[in-house]
């Protein structure tokens, strides 16, 4: 049999409609299956009025079933024997009492005899309905029923080639039936359908394309011929193509064309505005390179072809577009002037309670950036400069209209200032990379200021105790810190991060101090002592300097210095002393760099680099530099996966773990002093050769940086390796013998650490 | 030549008013009057707000000026104005056809579906001041938005049951839609061959200009923020008072109550205008507002409640 449902109410929201359809079709489909029905295929579909689901090659009716389900011993307190009642739904005397090993035991046995089709349907869409997963939904009038609109009719037929039959059900006052409508004002009126193919063919005629994959193709082809026309193209756009589609039961596209007057703009900001507010496809002409027209899609065929809508659009989006030619003049006015008023504006936006204005962090951010500047081959006077500006676009009337343009905006009023090129690219793309798929910025001015941005944003966070934890992580501060990755990775930045934050550029230490408890006890004439906490002190020195500055001051001295009175508070209690400056820096760095590490070890993980690898890397100094670790680590996994790399693990193991048993046995550290007059065998003389000439390679090779010599150097070490454990037995009765042995596999030992920490990779 | 939609438009913008007042008359809504009262939206007359509460029927519509005081533009935006005027339709339990009525409406105006591309876009409605939330859409017409369309789910704090089918005309941006004005000062208000023919901006340009004046850089905020005080301590004192008179008469008085909150909240409109509240302010003073509807929204359904029974006889 095929199964035809369509659930008719009021306008689906566009973006809810995809979701829909799959959940229609799963619990259906889930429901008939566990009800013991069959299926061949299913497809589900919508419209801004209607979701639909043909099912066919159904099943008649299910199987009978037989379930049997062992119960209690008979001799089960009285207790056990009513719960497997309750849990069967069966009476005592229907259970079977069956012999076992163990004595008499309790079977229930339920025989579920085959239902019929129509009412397992009845059943499954009953159910479907009430729970359905919409993210939101309402009730209307007096009823009860959610749905995600006013929900008018149901169409549940089963057919076969018998005929179709409606199926009963009732939801809510709603009695399924055979009958849909059209179009809402091309073709109102009710009519009844078959089966799939009679509805889609009837909604077909009646002005409705069912299939959303249908109109969606139908308004890019006919999008993309009204451009052609006019020697335009489309500009791509997915996400608004996909809701266009949910917008529209009969998609009629029609192309206008942009004033004259507003082709100034630049087309960030006719893409966005028209987008935004009115749904309207962008068309480029590849000539000018400009945005001068649109596709508007409208759900409907009128006398005058579409003329008054056209007309209609062409009204609203020339207001649209007065007002952001508006924004662009007052804005390109303001940026001319030097962009003064906006950095004064900057002052008043709060970017987070604890951490002050927009304009305190763009201080910051200008001064890192400078810092920076010669790790990434950048001025450091351009890179300030651009810091200085790379925020200004924020309080521009454009930006606040549409804050998707944040950064573009930046872009055009840093050129209308006059600034450089780079210094203008570094206000666009210093927010970048955004996603895992965003582009990483290579000028040299943008990426300090990129740097900057996400630096701060880290280090700050974590000053203030407001780091992720679990799924939270409302400052999107991984993304910040993969940002960092991929900027210093991409761009082989050589940066030591510890260094970086030990400078305290941008003065994450009294951040931490502002929201860790920090206080100072005085003690008073009376013997009592008072605690004023840091963060007071600092607000109302600055505010009444003449009667707090001291105090401040002091305060600030001995969080440089240290002091028994400075003490740290918890829960408004003395807990010790408080951490001095360079501490606090030290654990600001420490903890920034784990959480880095751990976003490095995924971004490197989908880059097929194992973590064991990077753990072993990790754990080498320098491990701040992540440029060099992402290089050690490349060049570790790829000798690892290859060649020799597996049989020399092995041998790094080996020779590891006879000395960590001899050392732990004889308390003493085998370091030095192997000499080859004690050798006894011509492998321990080829290993001691084999060593003499890889250990000045692999410290040459890592002393230049070149990995994959150094690994080719330790690999050179395999062969002898082997040859000597195969031949030598290190733990011999001679102890002059055992101990030279073991001061060469210290040499070994000393050869992998040149590389990386061997004993955490696995294998 | 005309068409016949061309012959059949209203010519100015009280006409759009009066077919709207007759259309919805002749649904059965009772055409009440606007609340006389600073209302940021016509949702706040009462015979919204507190008439979607509680079990019984009701359909009404009204004009209902509107004033947002950060909107204002001296009068010289063609699109924004500081006063302006909503229609509003509430029909509770909210009717099956109410999108079919609505359509009818915009005929009513001269504006036919057959012609024009008119759809239902996804837009759920919320009210923070009010406590309340509702789902529908914006209506748009050719593009342009020209009606709000709710089913309210809950206001005050109150699951509306039955739910209230709201609807709200943005009448000033309908009507220069209607008559294809460019700027709203030169939509005709009366007949444009009456003896003395008025635009718009005949009635409001002044007062745009006087009223923008006083918002933005006039209004005393310290005189403000001890009116709002007031309004709020009022409202609470209404609502604390003892449900019975000096007579013994069982009288809660949800409606007095309700007037101070619309005055809170208005005031809290003119601060923002000013420029005086703070973004953390905001959402406390905004919270303030809030408390003291949920409060009115209580005492309304408590008081339906209590004389609904004989409400029920009398039907």
């Amino acid at each position: 049999m095929d199964l035809l449902i369509e659930l008719f109410s009021e306008e689906i929201p566009a973006r809810m409609q995809p979701r829909a359809r799959e959940d229609l079709k799963r619990l259906i489909t889930d429901g008939l299956v566990d009800a013991g029905l069959t299926y061949a295929s299913a497809g589900a579909f919508s419209t801004p009025r209607r979701l639909a689901l043909a099912v066919e090659g159904l099943t008649a009716e299910s199987k009978p079933v037989r379930e049997e389900r062992k119960g209690p011993r008979t001799d089960a307190p009285e207790k056990a024997i009513e719960g497997f009642l309750r849990s069967t739904g069966l009476t005592l005397d229907q259970l079977e009492r069956r012999a076992e090993k163990k004595g008499e035991v309790f079977f229930a046995v339920i025989e579920k005899p085959g239902r019929k089709a129509a009412d397992i349907v009845a059943e499954v869409l009953e159910a479907t309905i009430r729970d359905f997963p919409w993210p939101k939904s309402m009730r209307w009038g007096s009823g009860s029923l959610r749905w995600v609109r006013p929900l008018h009719s149901i169409i549940a037929i089963l057919s076969d080639e018998g005929g179709a039959q409606v199926v009963p059900l009732t939801v809510d006052g709603i009695a399924a039936g055979d009958t849909t409508r059209g179009h809402r004002f091309m073709a109102p009126d009710a009519f009844r359908v078959t089966g799939f193919d009679d509805y889609a063919a009837k909604l077909r005629r009646a002005k409705v394309m069912l299939d959303p994959a249908e109109r969606e193709a139908a308004i890019r082809q006919e999008a993309a011929n009204l451009a052609f026309a006019r020697g335009w193209e489309i500009v791509s756009d997915e996400g608004l193509m996909t809701e266009l589609a949910g917008l529209v039961e009969w998609p009629v596209p029609l192309m206008g064309v942009i004033e004259q007057r507003f082709l100034d703009l630049p087309p960030e900001v006719l893409q966005t505005s028209m987008k935004e507010h009115q749904k309207f496809l962008s068309a480029r002409n590849p000539k000018t390179g400009r945005i001068e027209g649109y596709v508007t899609v409208a759900n409907i065929e009128t006398p005058d072809h579409g003329a008054t809508i056209l007309a209609g659009n062409q009204r609203v989006l020339a207001a649209r577009l007065s007002d952001a030619a508006f924004f662009w003049e007052n804005d390109l006015r303001e940026a001319r002037a030097g962009m003064q008023a906006w950095a004064e504006g900057l002052k008043a936006v709060t970017f987070h309670a604890k951490l002050g204005s927009q304009a305190d962090r763009v201080e910051r951010i200008a001064a890192l950036a400078r810092e920076i500047a010669p790790a990434v081959g950048a001025d450091p006077d351009q890179a300030e400069q651009a810091a200085k500006v790379a925020k200004l676009d924020l309080r521009s009337a454009m930006v606040g209209e549409f804050p998707e343009l944040q950064g573009t905006m930046g872009r055009y009023y840093a050129q209308a200032a006059g600034l450089p090129d780079a210094v203008a690219d570094a206000a666009r793309d210093h927010y970048s990379p955004l996603g895992p798929s965003d582009e990483v910025p290579s000028a040299p001015v943008s990426v300090a200021v990129a740097l900057a941005d996400k630096y701060n944003i880290l280090g700050h966070f974590f000053a203030a105790k407001e780091k992720p934890t679990g799924s939270k992580d409302p400052f999107a501060l991984r993304r910040a810190a993969l940002g960092m990755i991929r900027l210093i990775v991409d761009n082989s930045v050589r940066l030591s991060l510890e260094y970086l934050v030990s400078k305290d550029i941008d003065g994450a230490s009294f951040v931490y101090a502002m929201h860790n408890g920090a206080a100072l006890m005085t003690g008073q004439p009376d013997g009592s002592t008072v605690i004023t906490d840091f963060n007071s002190a600092m607000v109302l020195g600055n505010q009444f300097p003449d009667t707090f500055g001291r105090a401040r001051s002091q305060m600030l001295e001995m969080f440089e210095t240290g002091h028994d009175d400075f003490v740290k508070l918890v829960d408004d209690k003395p807990a010790g002393r408080f951490p001095t400056k360079r501490e606090v820096l030290e654990l600001l760095a420490a903890d920034l760099l784990a959480f880095l590490h751990d976003r490095l070890k995924v971004h490197l993980r989908d880059q097929g680099i194992r973590h064991d690898v990077i753990d072993a890397v990790l754990a080498m100094l320098g491990s701040d530099d992540l440029t060099l670790v992402v290089r050690r680590a490349t060049a570790l996994n790829g000798m690892l996966g290859t060649g020799d790399g597996p049989n020399l693990l092995q041998g790094l193991k080996r020779a590891a773990n006879i000395l960590a048993q001899a050392e732990e046995k004889d308390g003493v550290e085998y370091s030095f002093g192997a000499d080859p007059k004690f050798a006894e065998t011509d492998e321990e003389r080829a290993l001691f050769a084999a060593l003499d000439a890889a250990e000045p390679k692999i410290a040459a090779a890592m002393r230049a940086e070149d990995f994959p010599a150094a690994m080719s150097a330790i690999a050179a070490l395999r062969a002898p390796i082997d040859a000597f454990f195969e031949a030598v037995q290190v733990n011999t009765d001679n102890q002059v013998v055992r101990r030279n042995r073991l001061n060469l596999l210290s040499r070994i030992r000393e050869a992998g650490r040149l590389i990386a920490d061997f004993g955490r990779i696995e294998g | 030549m005309t068409s016949p939609e061309q012959a059949d438009r209203p010519r100015c913008f009280q006409d759009v008013i009066l077919r709207l007042q007759s259309y919805w008359a002749a649904t059965g809504c009772a055409i009440l009057q606007p609340y006389d009262m600073e209302v940021g939206a016509g949702t706040f007359h009462p015979a919204t707000t507190l008439r979607s509460l509680g079990t019984r029927p009701w359909a009404a519509a009204y004009v209902q000026p509107s004033r947002r005081p950060t909107d204002g533009r001296y009068g010289e935006n063609p699109n924004r104005l500081q006063h302006y005027y909503q229609y509003q339709v509430i029909i509770k339990p909210s009717p099956p056809n109410l999108q079919e009525l609505y359509l009818g409406s915009l005929k009513a105006i001269g504006l036919d579906p057959l012609v024009h591309d008119v759809r239902f876009v996804e837009d759920d409605w919320e009210s923070p001041t009010l406590g309340a939330w509702g789902l529908g859409w914006e209506v748009w017409c050719d593009g342009m938005e020209v009606s709000q369309f709710t089913y309210f789910q809950q206001v005050g704090g109150h699951d509306c049951r039955p739910v209230s089918g709201e609807l709200t005309y943005g009448l000033e941006r309908l009507a220069m839609y209607v008559l294809g004005v460019e700027h709203v000062m030169d939509m005709p208000f009366n007949a444009p061959d009456a003896p003395i023919p008025l635009t718009y901006g005949d009635v409001f340009r002044q007062t745009e200009r006087e009223y923008s004046r006083w918002n933005f850089e006039v209004a005393d905020t310290e005189m403000l923020f001890q009116h709002f005080k007031d309004a709020e301590a009022e409202c609470a004192r209404i609502l604390d008072a003892a449900a019975e008179d000096s007579a013994g008469r069982h009288i809660p008085m949800a409606h007095p109550a309700y007037d101070q909150a619309i005055k809170a909240s208005h005031i809290f409109n003119l601060l923002d205008a000013r420029g005086v509240i703070s973004v953390t302010e905001r959402q406390a003073y905004i919270g303030r507002v809030r408390a003291l509807a949920k409060r009115c929204a209580d005492l309304f359904v408590t008081t339906e409640a209590a004389t609904g029974a004989n409400a029920g006889d009398a039907a």
